[in-house]
């Protein structure tokens, strides 16, 4: 018998994924390059090779379906007739039986189209050919893509079923939907059934493992049976009908006692007698579930004698296992799966029974006496008839009496959790977490200490010493303050007079003033033109501002303004000598300006220091001021065009380049170009 | 909850205000604001800067040693509480702070002692050399009054006869 690993069989391609992974595969691993220039042979010889490559491809991949897909004889009867009631047994074959006609097609086309190969005598005919074959082989393929994504689809449902192997230690539970079979299941092994109120929670079998005795059990669950008659039973009853037929294992009957299940005692009596031919040679429990709704000795009358009834049957599968004294415990046994009262004892009791049952088997074959022989147990011989019970000092039985008390204690201490459920729960009440402080006045717990006082932490100031070390400073402060006292004196001869304040206050503002126009000279250096002296347009060096200055300060300053007017040249050079005043030159006197034309000056000079545009000032360069006016005229009449133009002039702000390329490109040697 | 002390100025740092900046060897520089945090991104010396704590401490503009500077310890072993104690604590903080600043006064008062006699001397002197700015020293030997009497212009016509006067 092949092994079958149901696990990893490999993927079933779709119809059309097959004949593009075949066919993509030719493409690439044979060669591609062909010319009408080749040897005649050649260019058969190459389509030849695509032809069979395809086919060979075929075969391998539908070979692989064929072969790895169990067949039904060759299996455990268990899962044959497992395989046939979920997939039935007749569609399965067929699909496989398709797989393989399409194998031997494919060789067929394969073989004629090469051996058409062989006699082309063009590029083109041979290409056609193959194109033929190809084609050919392809639409079989297509033809059984049904076929395949059945298989498929079996293949992903079988990966999925149970690891059930038939011939170990099994227990089965069986019984009517809803009993509990799938919470006991749940209780004694790690398999995470689902566990529901609703009828069929268990839609197939589901395989757990659990301990007796370091003996591994499978346990299997089995989804519900309803009383029927066999024909009418669905695909999910069957399953558990396949597994009580073919396993052989011990049977745990549940019976609800309560009826909570929905159905009476009565009706699962009556299902137990129809599938008890299905318990034949295996040991059987009746299993009374659901005792902490029911108790079993409150039952009916009738109840009780259907229960009796179902427990006779099982003992007589006992009684037929041969020599084994009956023990009448081990039949029916009481429990309930919610307060898992009694399931240890219906596990050990299916345990032992399963184990007695095989034993027994094995004893009476024939392999055992070649195991029997190789091993001995010894007991030892008893020398009296005392007893020697084990020895426990006193002192652990009284640690142990206390450890009972505390246990009993700790059910009825109230702790914080239960303060918390009482007073509304998580977020709406907060635990008092002073209450456990040891402080030296109970007083205190409550307080609250403020942490920053005045712009200081408080708790740096916290000291047990501190009022000591406080008057201690006190006293220090005292000391310095009468020490402070003493000390206290001014020196007051250096006063000023109101007269020497006075002065001394002049002399600041004028400092002041002198400092100020420096700076402002200093800052305008760089942008004033350097102007001799002779040229001074604001009139800075004048000898009535030096007059002015001199008796400010107390002299006397005709003597010095006469000599400075006498070294000075004449202010205006006039062409035609005038006549002065009794007779003199121009030359001698200074020719001073009429007093008309000092007043209107003075006048302007005390609104404004704008000057005439068309007056002459000695730095410009021009003769006089018609001289000046022309000038101006001119250069009136020539921007007067531009002008009226509206062309940009000079003064005219522009910009040259809107975009300078420099700072619209290029990368930066250091930092981001994020903004430009 | 704690009041920091600024790294760079030393001043209190508030729940709230400031930064804190952890180095790779796990020290903490807490900033008061911006300003300090980026006097200290510039590696600027607070010892060298001249607004901060530290400047003037070094330079002894204000007072560096004194006993109430000892109160306030910063202590890692927490005291059980006591009412009275923290009472008693309480009420020491305001008297020490009372007389931490008088005693930061008196430190002021003793660098500005000499400042008044100094100004004096100063003033004094600045009259003595500087008078000529007011004054010409010839117009002493006239009148030995030391500011020269205020003369009360009237600007008007007038005012051109008088100047001619004085240019004369």
């Amino acid at each position: 018998m092949v092994q079958y690993n149901l696990k990893k069989i490999t993927v079933v391609p779709n119809g059309k994924e097959m004949i593009d992974i075949v066919l993509s595969r030719t493409q690439r691993q044979t060669p591609t390059v062909v010319h009408k220039g080749y040897a005649l042979s050649r260019l058969r010889q190459f389509y030849m090779r695509k032809v069979k490559y395809t086919q060979q491809n075929f075969h391998e991949k539908l070979s692989a379906i064929i072969y790895e897909f169990p067949r039904l004889d060759d299996i455990h009867p268990f899962y044959g007739d497992l395989l046939h009631v979920l997939y039935n047994k007749d569609h399965y074959k067929l699909a496989l039986g398709q797989v393989n006609t399409a194998r031997n097609l494919i060789g067929k086309i394969a073989k004629d189209y090469v051996k058409l190969l062989k006699y082309g005598d063009s590029l083109y005919r041979c290409k056609c050919l193959k194109v033929a074959a190809l084609g050919r082989m392809c639409t079989v393929v297509k033809r059984i893509s049904p076929s395949l994504a059945y298989l498929e689809q079996i293949r992903q449902h079988m990966a999925r079923l149970p690891s059930i192997d038939p011939n170990t230690r099994t227990i089965l539970i069986c019984g009517y939907p809803n009993v509990g079979k799938s919470s006991f299941m749940n209780k004694i092994t790690r398999a995470d059934v689902d566990v529901q109120p609703y009828a069929f929670t268990t839609k197939s079998l589901f395989v757990g493992h659990t301990d007796y005795k370091y003996l591994r059990y499978q346990v299997i669950d089995t989804p519900g049976i309803l009383d029927r008659p066999f024909e009418d039973r669905n695909i999910i009853e069957m399953c558990s009908i396949t597994a009580l037929a073919h396993l052989r294992a011990a049977v745990l009957f549940f019976l609800d006692i309560s009826g909570s299940c929905g159905y009476s005692i009565a009706q699962q009596a009556a299902l137990f007698h129809s599938i008890k031919s299905l318990f034949m040679n295996k040991p059987l429990i009746i299993v009374c579930n659901k005792i902490d709704l029911q108790p079993i000795e409150s039952i009916s009358e009738e109840d009780r004698k259907l229960v009796m009834e179902m427990k006779a049957e099982a003992l007589k599968t006992v009684i037929g296992q041969g020599s084994e004294p009956t023990n009448e415990e081990g039949v029916l046994v009481a429990m309930s799966t919610l307060t898992e009262d009694g399931i240890i004892a219906v596990k050990n009791a299916a345990c032992e029974r399963l184990l007695d049952q095989r034993v027994e088997l094995k004893m009476k074959s024939k392999k055992i006496n070649d195991c029997l022989n190789r091993f001995h147990v010894a007991v030892p011989k008893p020398r009296d008839r005392m007893e020697r019970p084990p020895c426990i000092p006193q002192a652990v039985l009284e640690a142990r009496a206390k450890q009972a008390a505390e246990n009993a204690d700790r059910e009825t201490k109230r702790t914080e959790k239960d303060l918390e459920n009482e007073n509304g729960g998580a977020g709406v009440y907060s635990a008092n977490l002073r209450k456990h402080y040891i402080l030296a006045n109970e007083e205190w717990k409550e307080d609250i200490m403020p942490e920053i006082l005045d712009g200081h932490n408080v708790y740096d100031f916290v000291d047990p010493d501190i009022l000591q070390r406080l008057e201690e400073l006190e006293r220090e402060e005292g000391l310095r303050l009468a020490e402070d006292a003493v000390d206290d004196f001014e020196m007051d001869d250096l006063e000023l007079t109101p007269q020497e304040k006075e002065a001394l206050a002049e002399i600041r503002k004028k400092k002041s003033l002198l400092i100020r126009e420096h700076r402002m000279k200093k800052s305008t250096a760089e942008s004033r033109p350097i102007v001799p002296r002779k040229f001074d347009k604001d009139r800075k060096f004048t000898s009535e501002r030096m007059g002015r200055e001199l008796s400010s300060l107390g002299l006397d300053p005709s003597l010095a303004i006469s000599r400075a007017r006498s070294r000075s040249r004449g202010r205006k050079r006039h062409r035609s000598p005038e006549t002065g005043i009794n007779g003199q030159d121009a030359m001698d006197m200074d020719i001073e300006p009429s007093n008309k034309k000092l007043r209107a000056r003075s006048r302007s000079a005390s609104r404004s220091k704008s000057r005439p545009p068309s007056e002459v000032v000695p730095g410009e360069g021009f003769r006089d001021s018609s001289q000046k006016n022309k000038a101006i005229k001119l250069f009136k009449k020539s921007s007067m065009k531009r002008n009226k133009d509206a062309r940009r002039g000079e003064a005219d702000r522009v910009i040259p380049t809107l975009k300078p390329k420099h700072l619209f490109s290029g990368k930066r040697s250091i930092g981001k170009t994020q903004r430009r | 909850m704690r009041l920091e002390k600024c790294w760079f100025c030393s001043s209190t740092v508030y729940p709230g205000h400031g930064i804190q900046f952890v180095r790779n060897d796990a020290k903490i520089f807490r900033f008061c604001r911006s300003k300090c945090h980026k006097n200290f991104k510039m590696k600027r010396n607070p010892r060298k800067v001249k607004w901060t704590k530290a400047y003037r401490r070094l330079h002894g503009k204000d007072m560096t040693q004194d006993s109430t500077f000892e109160f306030e310890r910063k202590r890692n072993r927490p005291e059980r509480y006591d009412r009275n104690l923290t009472e008693n604590t309480l009420k020491a903080i305001k008297t020490i702070d009372k007389v931490r600043s008088a005693r930061q006064d008196r430190h002021h008062a003793q660098r500005m002692k000499g400042k008044k006699s100094k100004e004096q001397m100063e003033a004094k002197k600045e009259l003595e050399q500087q008078i000529h700015m007011v004054k010409a020293p010839s117009v002493f030997q006239h009148e030995p009054h030391l500011a020269m009497p205020k003369l009360k212009v009237k600007v008007s016509q007038q005012q051109l006869e008088e100047n001619h006067a004085m240019e004369e």
